[in-house]
């Protein structure tokens, strides 16, 4: 499907969140809005749901509490019961606390890099692929808004285009997709 | 905005005291006359002094903490509810009253079995004990209290002070002396909050040593803070008095409880395995003791102070609900407050000691007296800020 898509670019961080906001309260979706640094508030404005991370971290810690709990048990006390310093090794349960430190690092590495993976892969941002922002300039010191015409077809292309310019943008780009 | 203390929180920090006036003197009757005609009495009094005295107080200095860490940090989110720690470290005054009172209790009865190396009887007759002597030591014992207590009420009336006077003149010289000041209080806390916990607490098993034994006590106490610090705060909130603190302070405050939970449940754990795992007998008896006599109580405290805040507390929804969070907290508070009663009475009176009428009376009367001064500190002062540096910051916080 054709579509056509509006770069708005802007050299302020507050200009850009004011901007939103006016688009937004006139009834215009923003689709996306490209920044080198998080821009604290701009979340709810555009209507970006909580992240869910959080959620994903506690499945991957869960994962891992279990990897190990279950590891510790195969090589420690299943497959080779090992005696150190004359410990009990007849069950997990008896020598469960000399497991606690290794169970909870375990925890911790596969909640990390679960979130890490995760963030990359979910973002399209692993090593090597295309960067999908608009203009190499959002990495340094510009901030970039998309609109989609598609998604604002209540407006024509001038409409939006007038609009974007009232709210003190310094460039403006569009591009056609197919 | 001015705090205004209402007829039912007076209403019930009365009935606190009188309950636990009654009960204190219920607990007396029945130690004097079903137990062993009241052999224990002078010991059982002074510990439960010590436990509900030393936990007041620990809570009234992990606000003055937390306060000197705000300036040393330069933090800006907590200017909305400044005046709240400040008045929860306002009870240091009297926490460190009540704390003189169950020292001096203990010191004139010779220790009164709880710091039995105050005893010469015993001394003479304990080689360890004598070999500890050189710092444990009543005239040194005394010395150490008053610096640690004199160094605490010091630093607290100056920031008290500044924080008062900045309302009135704003500027930065004073957000700077702060920090300074700050910033060396938390040198001498470092050193004090080990050494006063070796002192007071850990002195009682008087054979027994653990150099983490200071950050575990400090841990507990700040944790403690962390819950009174956040039930205060959504209490005034819900009378409608911080039109500043949003739902990103209360999460703010809700990420201390959980994480001081977690510190606490940390230094315990790590005391407790490696203990366990080097098995010297010199070492286990501390948990020999409380396994044999407090088997329940401990290890039942342990698991509800760590699982709780980390299972309901874990979610960013669970910690901006008023419910949640006041709920949890009151539960750790008093597990917390058992982990000091355990502290104190299984190296004193060991498998004789229970948590009867005394217990609950003498924490019931210091909870009361407790609640009546920091919400009398809170009518004191405005309850919002003024010329604070970072109150504009503050009052935008959302996380």
């Amino acid at each position: 499907m054709a579509d056509k898509i509006i770069y708005a670019m802007y050299d302020d961080d507050d200009v850009l969140k004011d901007g939103a906001k006016k688009l937004v309260a006139k009834g215009i979706k923003v689709a996306e809005v490209f920044s080198p640094f998080p821009i604290h508030g701009i979340d709810p404005i555009i209507g970006v749901k909580n992240t869910r991370l959080g959620i994903m971290a506690f499945i991957y810690g869960l994962t891992g509490l279990m990897l190990a709990t279950l590891g510790m048990r195969f090589f420690m006390i299943t497959d080779w019961p090992m005696n150190i310093g004359g410990k009990p090794n007849e069950s997990y349960l008896d020598n469960m606390l000399a497991f606690v430190p290794v169970t909870f690092e375990f925890t911790v590495l596969c909640a990390a890099h679960g979130m890490a993976l995760t963030y990359f892969l979910r973002n399209k941002t692993l090593p090597g692929l295309p960067a999908s922002n608009p203009d190499p300039r959002t990495t340094d010191d510009k901030f970039v808004m998309e609109l989609r015409l598609s998604q604002n077809s209540q407006f024509t292309e001038t409409e939006l285009h007038d609009l974007l310019k009232s709210t003190g943008i310094v460039e403006l780009d569009q591009r056609d997709v197919k | 905005m001015e705090f205004k203390i209402t007829k039912k929180a007076n209403l019930l920090t009365m009935f606190l005291i009188v309950f636990g006036i009654v009960f204190t003197g219920i607990g007396v009757i029945v130690e004097t006359t079903f137990h062993h005609h009241g052999e224990h009495l002078g010991q059982r009094i002074s510990g439960n002094l010590l436990i509900d005295s030393f936990f007041f107080f620990a809570i009234g200095l992990g606000a003055l903490f937390f306060l000197a860490l705000q300036y040393a940090t330069e933090t800006g989110w907590y200017a909305s509810v400044k005046r709240i720690i400040e008045a929860v470290a306002g009870f240091l005054p009297v926490g460190v009253g009540l704390l003189i009172v169950a020292l001096l209790t203990i010191t004139i009865q010779q220790g009164a079995h709880i710091y039995v190396w105050m005893d010469p009887q015993t001394v003479a007759h304990d080689e360890l004990i004598q070999g500890k002597s050189a710092y444990l030591n009543i005239p040194f014992f005394w010395i150490r209290t008053l610096v640690y207590l004199g160094t605490y009420l010091l630093f607290w009336r100056g920031f008290k002070t500044r924080s008062l006077l900045e309302d009135q003149v704003g500027g930065t010289d004073i957000h700077f002396k702060n920090y300074k000041k700050a910033a060396l209080f938390l040198v001498f806390f470092a050193v004090f909050s080990s050494t006063s916990s070796w002192d007071w607490i850990m002195s009682i098993d008087v054979h027994w040593f653990s150099t983490l034994f200071g950050w575990y006590v400090f841990a507990g106490m700040w944790c403690s803070t962390m819950i009174v610090l956040v039930t205060l705060t959504l209490y005034l909130k819900k009378k409608g008095y911080l039109p500043n603190v949003n739902e990103s302070h209360i999460h703010d405050l809700g990420k201390w409880t959980f994480a001081t939970s977690f510190l606490w449940s940390y230094l315990w754990f790590s005391q407790f395995m490696l203990i366990w795992y080097a098995n010297i007998p010199e070492e286990t008896t501390y948990h020999l003791t409380r396994i044999k006599d407090f088997k329940f109580l401990y290890f039942g405290m342990f698991i509800i102070n760590f699982a709780f805040p980390m299972l309901l507390l874990m979610s960013r929804d669970a910690k901006r609900h008023a419910g949640v969070l006041t709920f949890v907290g009151m539960v750790v508070l008093f597990g917390h407050w058992v982990d000091v009663y355990i502290m104190v009475m299984a190296g004193s009176m060991g498998g004789s000691a229970y948590i009867g009428f005394m217990e609950i009376g003498l924490m019931l009367l210091v909870l009361g007296i407790f609640i009546k001064v920091v919400l009398t500190n809170l009518s004191k002062a405005p309850l919002t800020v003024k010329n604070h540096p970072f109150l504009d910051e503050s009052i935008h916080h959302e996380i």
